[in-house]
């Protein structure tokens, strides 16, 4: 592997100590009028560059507002919240688009693949918003297909994948701007366990190529496999342990 | 957004529009069909409008025909009843003293036996001056004339006559060149007049008659008053003053009250034509007005359309945020979309409308509706206002999607 599928260094130089995401005192309000939902009340998390965090927690615990805000799909109510050593505060949506498309590369419980193009047109679509030339669009687009072992399923619409095959479309997608960061949200929630299986070592080795990884999950293999494990409970971190190597 | 030049613009539009055949296939058809309907409706209003004043100016464009009568008032000490006798001289002096006169001719009419070979017809003759070919509209067809000053004032034997009278009584549609028997004296055809539309006579079709020149005419038949004349002035308003002028000179010379409207009677064509305009225009307005609400239907089918797709297609537009696509990016793609289908949509209603239009008048109903006549640019407004209307529904609904938060809007 003598290319990186996965960015080690942050791109606008992470600040010294190398932190991915740095949250500090990070709150979401959802205000609905009446009622008034605080889902996150106070997180602090550190995740520094080649780490592999699972994010774990019961229903309604608040981590996938957390997992939004990582993602800058969301912004926080209040709190400091740097991205690669970017503040995300204060960016309006399309700043915030381009962080996505630059930063963070998704990966969903249900794939969210677009269903009417081929796996390699869902591939190229974030190089195609990040204003990638379309010579190298197609190069990396076929190297990454070729890369999650569906180098003769380009041309497949999703709709012709199994459910693991289209997970790994979308994890190839995840990679193709080059991203600081993996995140994924219950990448193996709507797979039977071989395929999860599949998708767990995928994101074991990109790991040890130096990736960062934040997976979002209720899957205990898969938070067992990485390498750090944040439990959240309504809206607060209340465990953050290292697992065993 | 930097997106990689125009050419890749298109590239993602083909993939767009191609990934979704149905939509494509029902926006696209509900402008064609919306431009289809307006442009034939009026294409047919504007056909039947030719075709009227055609037929109309079959008669003449916009001539006044006037023919002497008898006197219904005492005048002068002379009693009411007495047949009004008009010459040539009387043309003259109309010709020096009326004020705005465009043109003037005298006709005798009288019917003849006429012979060729062996064949024997009746036929209507008119005795007229060369200016009566144009104000009646009696166009030569290729290779003919219509008689001219000289044939005039050598009264030749010459004569021009009509088309279906033509291939009745010498057996073929343009016998220019032939010779025929008029009361004993050879004629030379010099014209033959070209098919025409014509709605209104008065002495018969002009297809089936005959025009020598008056000269002629009063030298074979010894005839010295006609039965009527026709005029017209320089513009088409003058004609009403015009006839007040003309019937003061006749007054003072055939000695009859010049507000008497029976001893000179008058059909001013003008006043047909101005029928027909008012009514034409309620026509147009018409069309306009039943256009207009099927221009409305046709657009709330296509922003119907529209809406529909875009609530399709929230979950798509939120993925694409999602993934760094910019709202700019999203409504653009959604504009582009829509205006490269109205114009599909638009150049095909029109192709389609123009071959109606084309293959209509085989149906054999041209005498009565007129050959429909498509305009370019009612098509065009008629796409383009479709467009925008499928512009309006698609862009509002687009625009709340691309408002949406990603997130909310993949869950969709």
């Amino acid at each position: 592997m003598n290319w990186p599928l996965i960015r080690r260094n942050g791109r606008n130089g992470a600040n010294g100590n190398g932190a991915i995401i740095h949250m500090d005192g990070i709150t979401k309000v959802y205000d609905t009028g009446k009622v008034k939902v605080e889902a996150l009340r106070g997180i602090d998390l550190s995740v520094q560059k080649g780490e592999f965090v699972a994010i774990v927690g019961p229903s309604g615990s608040g981590k996938s507002t957390l997992m939004n805000l990582i993602g800058c799909l969301d912004t926080p109510t209040g709190g400091q919240f740097d991205l690669a050593g970017e503040a995300v505060a204060g960016l309006d949506r399309d700043q915030l688009a381009d962080v996505r498309n630059r930063r963070v590369g998704f990966i969903f419980q249900n794939f969210n693949l677009l269903p009417q193009i081929s796996a390699f047109e869902n591939v190229e679509m974030p190089m195609l918003f990040g204003g990638v030339s379309k010579r190298e669009r197609r190069e990396r687009a076929c190297e990454l297909l070729e890369r999650v072992g569906l180098g003769n399923r380009m041309d497949h619409k999703p709709t012709e994948l199994s459910g693991g095959q289209m997970q790994r479309v979308a994890i190839a997608r995840a990679l193709a701007m080059n991203p600081d960061i993996l995140l994924a949200d219950e990448p193996t929630g709507n797979l039977d366990s071989a395929s999860g299986g599949d998708i767990m070592t995928l994101f074991k080795n990109l790991w040890e190529q130096g990736g960062t990884l934040v997976v979002v999950t209720h899957d205990m293999a898969l938070a067992n496999r990485a390498g750090r494990v944040v439990e959240i409970r309504d809206g607060l971190i209340v465990r953050d342990t290292a697992n065993a190597a | 957004m930097s997106i990689s030049g125009p050419l890749e613009v298109f590239r993602q539009l083909y993939r767009n529009l191609r990934s979704q055949k149905l939509r494509t296939f029902l926006t696209t058809f509900g402008i064609v069909w919306g431009t289809v309907a307006v442009s034939l409706l009026l294409a047919f209003g504007q056909g039947l409008h030719k075709s009227m004043i055609q037929s109309a100016a079959g008669l003449g464009d916009r001539i006044v025909i006037a023919w002497p009568a008898r006197t219904s008032l005492p005048w002068e000490g002379i009693g009411k009843g007495r047949r009004l006798l008009m010459t040539e001289d009387d043309i003259g002096a109309i010709k020096q003293q009326a004020l705005g006169l465009a043109g003037i001719s005298s006709e005798y009419a009288k019917s003849f036996k006429v012979h060729n070979g062996n064949k024997t017809m009746m036929v209507d003759v008119s005795g007229v001056s060369p200016v009566f070919g144009t104000m009646r509209n009696l166009i030569p067809q290729e290779g003919g004339r219509f008689f001219d000053p000289l044939d005039m004032s050598d009264r030749r034997r010459v004569a021009f006559i009509g088309d279906a009278f033509a291939k009745d009584f010498l057996g073929e549609p343009n016998p220019v060149g032939k010779t025929f028997m008029l009361a004993d004296s050879p004629f030379l055809v010099v014209g033959v007049l070209k098919p025409k539309e014509q709605d209104s006579s008065y002495s018969g079709r002009d297809k089936d008659k005959m025009f020598i020149p008056s000269t002629t005419f009063r030298a074979i038949t010894g005839e010295k008053t006609m039965d009527d004349f026709i005029y017209k002035a320089g513009t088409p308003e003058g004609n009403k003053a015009l006839t007040l002028d003309i019937r003061g000179i006749l007054a003072k010379r055939l000695h009859f009250d010049p507000k008497d409207d029976q001893a000179l009677m008058v059909w001013d064509t003008t006043d047909m034509f101005a029928f027909m305009d008012a009514f034409m225009l309620g026509f147009q307005l018409f069309l306009g007005i039943v256009g207009s609400l099927t221009l409305v239907v046709g657009g709330i089918g296509v922003s119907n359309i529209m809406n529909v797709v875009v609530e399709e297609r929230t979950r798509e537009i939120g993925i694409k945020m999602a993934l760094g696509a910019k709202r700019g990016y999203v409504l653009r793609q959604f504009l582009l979309e829509t205006m490269t289908l109205t114009g599909i949509g638009g150049a095909l209603g029109l192709l389609l409308s123009a071959g109606i239009c084309a293959v209509f008048p085989k149906f054999g109903l041209t005498e009565y509706v007129g050959v429909p006549l498509v305009s370019p640019s009612v098509a065009a407004l008629t796409a383009g206002v479709l467009g925008f209307v499928g512009l309006l529904a698609g862009y509002f609904p687009a625009r709340d999607a691309a408002n949406l938060d990603p997130v909310i809007a993949m869950k969709l």
